[in-house]
Parts: C-alpha cells; sequence; structure tokens
C-alpha cells in the first residue's frame, strides 16, 4: 500500500477498501481467499442445543499500554465472556471503526496482537467489517468484538447459584489492567512497572469445569468495576453475603502504591485477565490447587466465603481487623486533589 | 515502589486497639473526636476503623474536603469561564462533577466547553505555553498542601513570559475553621485529629494557639491504619487525663516548623483573606488572595465573567454534614436522590468526601 495512513477512502466501500482488506486486515487475521468471501461466514462444529453468544466495544485510550493493545484487549474479552458462561469460544466477529489518518503501522500492529491472542485462545475470526471516520470524528480506532461459543457439557455456572458455605477464589493479582492504562495516559508521569493482566481464560475455566464440575457455581470476569463490584452483584444475584479478607486480596506492591498515590482502591480497578469463582466450600482447596497449576493461575488464591443468606451484602475484614462494607463503583474513579 | 506495609501491620494494629480498650476502661462519658482532613475519612472507612473502637469513642468527619468546601459560587465562576470563547478551564479530576447553581463542569464539557483533568498545575502552564492563542484557567482549590504548587505554577509561568494563564483562586487554610467548630456552641469537639499533610506545610506548631486558646488536644497523624490507631490513642489518653496538647504522630513527615520552602511560596505570592466556608460560612484569614504583584494572574481581576445567582439546592445537609453535625444517613436525600452518579452536594462528589466514602464502604 502507496499510504501510510487511513484515509477516508479506506472505508468508501471502493478499490481503497478492497486494498485495505486484502493487502493488511485479512492476511493477518483469517486468512480467508477471495474466491471464499461472502457476506456472512459458515461455522462448523456446533452440535450443542444451545450456544453462547456474547458482544463487546472498545474504546481504550491509548490504544496501546504496557504489556498489550486494544487488539489482544478486545479479543481476550470477548473470549472470556463466552468462557465465565462455560461456552467453550469457537468463532469471533470483528468490527473496526478507524478514524482517517491514522497510521497503518500502528494498525498493522493491533491487528497482529489480534491474531495472536485469538490463536493462543484457539478462537477463529470468522467475519468482520471495517468503517472510516473523519479525523476528529473517533479516537483513533475503535473495535467491536462479537463472539459465540458451544457447550461441552451440561454445565451452566450463573451468578445465582452462590450458597452459604461456597468460597471466593480469584486467580491472582487484582488491578494490573486498570493501573497500566491510567498509567501510561497522557500527562500522569507515574514511572511504574505495572503491565496488563489481558490474557485468555478460556483453558482455565475448561479444566475447573472438567475437573470439578458442578462444585464450580459462579464464574464471572472482575472488568470494569473491578472485584468490588462484581462480587457485588454476584452478591444481589444470589440473596447472599459475602464475606472478603483484606489479608488474602493478591495486590502487587507496585498497584497498591500506585493506588495510594492516586487516590484510588485496587478492588474497584479493572482486570482484564482474571476470574472470580465461587466454588462449594468442601472441595475449594482443590479447586484452588487446579486453578494455580494452570496458565494465568499461579497466583490464584481464596480469598473469602459466603457466610449466609440475605439481601446481598459485600463485607470485608480489613487486614487490621476492622469490618467494612463494599459497594459497587459509583462513577468513575478520580484522582484525589489533597 | 515499595509500599508502607509496616503501616498496616496487623499485630500492630490490634495491639494499639487493646491499649485504647485499656486508656477508656472507666471512662464514663463519650468522647468526639473529629477528623478534619477527608483523607483521613477515607482511611477510617476503608480500613474499617470505626468498628474496631470502644464505644466510648466517637469519631465524626470535619471541613477538610477542599471539593466540599468550596462555595456554589465558585463552581458558578468556573462554569462561566467553561462557557468563555477560546478558553481552557484547567482542574484537578474532583472538581469537574460538583453541581453550581445551574450546571457544571462536566455538563459544560460535555456541550463542548475545552475542560482538561491535569494532575498537576504545571501542566495547566504547559497547556498554556502550547496554545497560546488560548486562554487558561486553571481551578485554584486547596489547602496549605495545593496552594505552594499553584504558586510555584505562577512563578514558572513568569519566568516563562505567559500571558495567558490564570488562576481562578478558591484557596483555603488551617487550622482556622477548626478554631471557628470549637467555639461553635452546638458542637462538641473533644480532640482534633489534624491534617497530616497540611501539616507537613504548616508545621504541628501551628496547632499551639488552637490548644492554647480553646484547651482541646490536637495530634498530628498519618492515613496508614497503624498512624490512625496510634493518632487515636494518643487523643484518648489526652481526653482521658482531661489535658490538651499538640502531639505529632506522624514526625516522619511533620517537623514542628513546617516546610520552610512551601511556606517561601506561600507568603511570596499570597497574603491572607477572610473565606467563604460552603456550610460553615465566612472565617476571617481562613483563605489566600494573590498579592498586588500577582494579581496579574488573577482570572477574577483580568478576565471579568458574568456569572448566575447562587441557587443552593433545597434539602441538602452538606453544610451540617462538613460541621460534623449530621451524619451522611440522616440526610433526607442520602442514597436517594443525592448518589454519586448525581450528585446535589459536595461531600457526595469528591472521593473524599464524608458522603461519597459513606456510600461505597457504607457502616458496617
Amino acid at each position: 500500500m502507496k499510504n501510510d495512513i487511513i484515509l477516508l477512502g479506506h472505508g468508501s466501500g471502493g478499490k481503497l477498501s478492497h486494498q485495505l482488506l486484502d493487502e493488511l486486515i485479512i492476511p493477518i487475521l483469517s486468512q480467508v481467499e477471495q474466491t471464499e468471501q461472502n457476506d456472512a461466514a459458515v461455522i462448523d462444529g456446533i452440535v450443542s442445543n444451545q450456544i453462547a453468544f456474547t458482544t463487546d466495544s472498545y474504546v481504550v485510550d491509548p490504544v496501546v499500554f504496557p504489556g498489550g493493545n486494544i487488539g489482544d484487549l478486545a479479543i481476550n474479552g470477548t473470549v472470556n465472556d463466552l468462557a465465565m458462561s462455560g461456552a467453550r469460544p469457537l468463532a469471533i466477529s470483528v468490527g473496526l471503526i478507524l478514524e482517517e489518518g491514522l497510521g497503518l503501522d500502528e494498525l498493522r500492529e493491533i491487528l497482529q496482537a489480534m491474531k495472536l491472542a485469538a490463536d493462543k485462545a484457539q478462537v477463529k475470526i470468522v467475519t468482520g467489517d471495517t468503517k472510516v471516520v473523519p479525523r476528529g470524528k473517533g479516537d483513533r480506532i475503535f473495535i467491536n468484538t462479537s463472539g459465540i461459543g458451544v457447550f461441552d457439557h451440561e454445565l451452566r455456572p450463573v451468578g445465582s447459584a452462590a450458597r452459604p458455605g461456597d468460597k471466593v477464589l480469584i486467580n491472582g493479582r487484582i488491578g494490573d489492567h486498570g493501573m497500566a492504562v491510567l498509567a501510561s495516559r497522557e500527562g500522569l508521569d507515574l514511572q511504574t512497572d505495572v503491565a496488563t493482566d489481558s490474557a485468555p481464560l478460556n483453558a482455565m475455566v475448561a479444566k475447573l469445569l472438567e475437573r470439578h464440575g458442578s462444585a464450580i457455581h459462579v464464574l464471572r470476569d472482575p472488568t470494569r468495576g473491578g472485584v468490588a463490584t462484581t462480587l457485588k452483584e454476584i452478591a444481589l444475584q444470589s440473596g447472599v453475603d459475602i464475606c472478603l479478607e483484606e489479608e488474602r486480596l493478591p495486590v502487587s506492591d507496585a498497584v497498591a502504591g500506585a493506588c495510594a498515590i492516586l487516590g484510588l482502591d485496587p478492588l474497584f480497578v479493572a482486570n482484564e485477565g482474571k476470574l472470580l469463582t465461587i466454588v462449594d466450600g468442601q472441595v475449594a482447596d482443590e479447586v484452588l490447587a487446579t486453578m494455580r497449576r494452570c496458565e494465568f493461575g499461579e497466583k490464584s488464591a481464596l480469598i473469602g466465603e459466603i457466610t449466609e443468606n440475605s439481601a446481598g451484602r459485600v463485607m470485608m475484614r480489613t487486614a487490621i481487623g476492622g469490618l467494612r462494607s463494599i459497594e459497587m463503583l459509583a462513577g468513575e474513579q478520580l484522582p484525589r486533589i489533597c | 515502589m515499595k509500599y508502607s506495609s509496616e503501616y498496616r501491620d496487623p499485630a500492630l494494629a490490634k495491639a494499639l486497639v487493646e491499649a485504647i480498650y485499656q486508656d477508656v476502661q472507666g471512662y464514663a462519658g463519650r468522647m468526639t473526636l473529629m477528623e478534619v482532613c477527608g483523607t483521613h475519612t477515607m482511611s477510617i472507612y476503608q480500613h474499617g476503623i470505626r468498628s474496631l473502637l470502644p464505644s466510648q469513642v466517637r469519631l465524626i468527619s470535619g471541613p477538610g474536603c477542599p471539593v466540599c468546601v468550596t462555595p456554589i459560587t465558585y463552581v458558578d465562576q468556573a462554569v462561566a469561564y467553561a462557557r468563555r470563547p477560546q478558553t481552557i478551564v484547567a482542574t484537578f479530576g474532583d472538581m469537574i462533577r460538583v453541581p453550581g447553581s445551574t450546571s457544571s463542569l462536566q455538563l459544560e464539557k460535555a456541550r463542548g466547553a475545552d475542560v482538561r483533568i491535569v494532575y498537576s498545575p504545571l501542566d495547566a502552564v504547559s497547556l498554556a505555553a502550547k496554545y497560546p492563542e488560548q486562554t487558561v484557567v486553571f481551578l485554584g482549590v486547596g489547602f496549605e498542601t495545593t496552594a505552594p504548587t499553584i504558586g510555584g505554577s505562577l512563578l514558572e509561568a513568569e519566568k516563562r513570559g505567559l500571558k495567558n494563564y490564570f488562576v481562578l483562586c478558591a484557596h483555603k487554610t488551617m487550622p482556622a475553621p477548626m478554631a471557628a467548630l470549637t467555639s461553635d456552641p452546638e458542637l462538641q469537639v473533644d480532640g482534633y485529629i489534624c491534617p497530616a499533610h497540611v501539616s507537613a506545610v504548616i508545621g504541628s506548631d501551628a496547632y499551639r494557639p488552637l490548644v492554647e486558646k480553646y484547651a482541646v488536644p490536637c495530634v498530628v497523624t498519618g492515613f496508614e491504619p497503624v498512624d490512625m490507631l496510634r493518632g487515636i490513642q494518643l487523643l484518648v489518653r489526652q481526653v482521658v487525663a482531661g489535658e490538651a496538647r499538640v502531639e505529632c504522630e506522624y514526625s516522619r513527615i511533620v517537623k514542628p516548623e513546617g516546610n520552610r520552602t512551601a511556606q517561601a511560596i506561600l507568603t511570596q505570592v499570597f497574603e491572607p483573606c477572610d473565606a467563604l466556608w460552603r456550610g460553615v460560612g465566612l472565617i476571617p484569614d481562613s483563605g489566600l488572595q494573590l498579592r498586588a504583584a500577582y494579581q496579574k494572574f488573577d482570572a477574577l481581576s483580568v478576565l471579568p465573567v458574568e456569572v448566575e445567582e447562587p441557587r443552593e439546592h433545597q434539602g441538602c445537609l452538606c453544610g451540617e454534614i462538613l460541621k460534623g453535625k449530621v451524619t451522611p444517613g440522616e440526610c433526607p436525600l442520602f442514597r436517594k436522590a443525592c448518589t454519586p452518579e448525581n450528585p446535589i452536594g459536595a461531600c457526595m462528589v469528591s472521593s473524599e468526601g464524608t458522603c461519597a466514602a459513606e456510600y461505597k464502604y457504607g457502616s458496617c
């Protein structure tokens, strides 16, 4: 391609559009031959009578941040949403909204990250769409991904299935993604080595369901709003009280320190490679051992328990022995001023 | 980046809690301790400190969140500057959601105004240098912790010869409001948890006149749970013994004489003035205004704007909450009409406001 930036013409549907697709996007993402390009993808391998279907849009700023970019984020996010329903992610669609002037090198880097993430998660990018908006009408690149997953079993972990006596487990340190993005924002000269935790969790979920079956009551990924908001949702859906132990919460020194400087609470900071699972208390230790053997699970921890049936309160026993209640994130976390 | 885990040590905290229980044993009355600073309020909620204290010790929150004590007129002025053509309003994050009489900076931003969140006033100076055809108005709110940095930004703007950088100044100082609260007959404060970072600038000796005049114990303490508990213990001991002194638990940061460099910038750029505190009223010598030599940076003097008539929101008890007379739960709007997504009063807006803390962390 002669130009090195996105032009409005790349979204025209004409020659430039075809060039962009045939020379950049398709070679990286799907390798579908031109003769096989149609208006819809045909997906093989669906035998179950239920499928999981999800969609998510990605508008992260900046588009590149320590440990990843908007491309792998868009794949992992949709893979994880499917995985949390108990499904095996199978196929993904990609909608690209590009701002006129976006560098093709940057686009290539993002597409390559998407391809790598899709391969890692063993999902196929089967269909897509590209639009270009005039300069100033978008913010470099927005991505929408939708995904289809199939069920290889009868298990359906849902948010309403937590019971008194169950334990709460998480697969590692919290708050990494939110802090990595915040720290790389323009104007915030925060020198820290925090990288995003963005990762596909479908292999871990498959292993958990295969080994522990119906003992896995709830699976959720604590993305926006963080662990606090996700647990509050579960408590309300299940009508139970959840009690966390602050001392057991895995938080890196770097995230704890950066949060303290900015006046944030790691419990409310976004994650992109974490799952919360609520499991039968009898087998919690075995589930924890399984998680720790999985990739992205080495630092898994048991962080709390379901105490009783109730209206859905979330409490935390603080490290110094105090008790505090935890509510959903309200508004955005903003930096403090004194 | 190593975080201060020593000050979160559970064994130390437990020992301090036990010591506080012993110290109040046999104390018949109930003592009310006020934390003046919003970051202390957050820490108390975040670590569940209230749930650890004996029933004789009651903690109330004071007027130490700078966003919360900023009068509604100031927000209206900021909104007026946001509507001014060719003007960038630069601000710390918390201010953008504070409701004014009929609008907020957030609303103006959505309508197309150029409102930028910055993390330091020097970033606002850089904006002025980058956009010479624009006028940059920085919202100067906060106590002695932020005022020196804003003073420093004016010195920097002067050095760089910038003619398009201005400050909308509403700085407040300590400990004047503590004296006002102590002399309020409706309020009984038995001891103050003095602000930590303000004290780093003004020094712990700044509270001596207050202690001498009103015989009220003052303890400067840090934000970590062990700091908080140790500070509370020192206050409890003074109250039980009927003493009143200034004590400093936070000596790793706070010196008796404070930070001379910061004080020198404050004196060079600002002079004391009477200031209006939302909810508390006019307090003599409790604010800072620019000295004559720096008036050329004063937005209100140089850039006239038309500001709407202030209209306080009916039923909002922020004023009483800021004085520690009422708890958030006692306000009829709390959690109903007034939430962090749709705040009516300033105490719900700032992450350090008492209502926002109570909403987020609740009380167990």
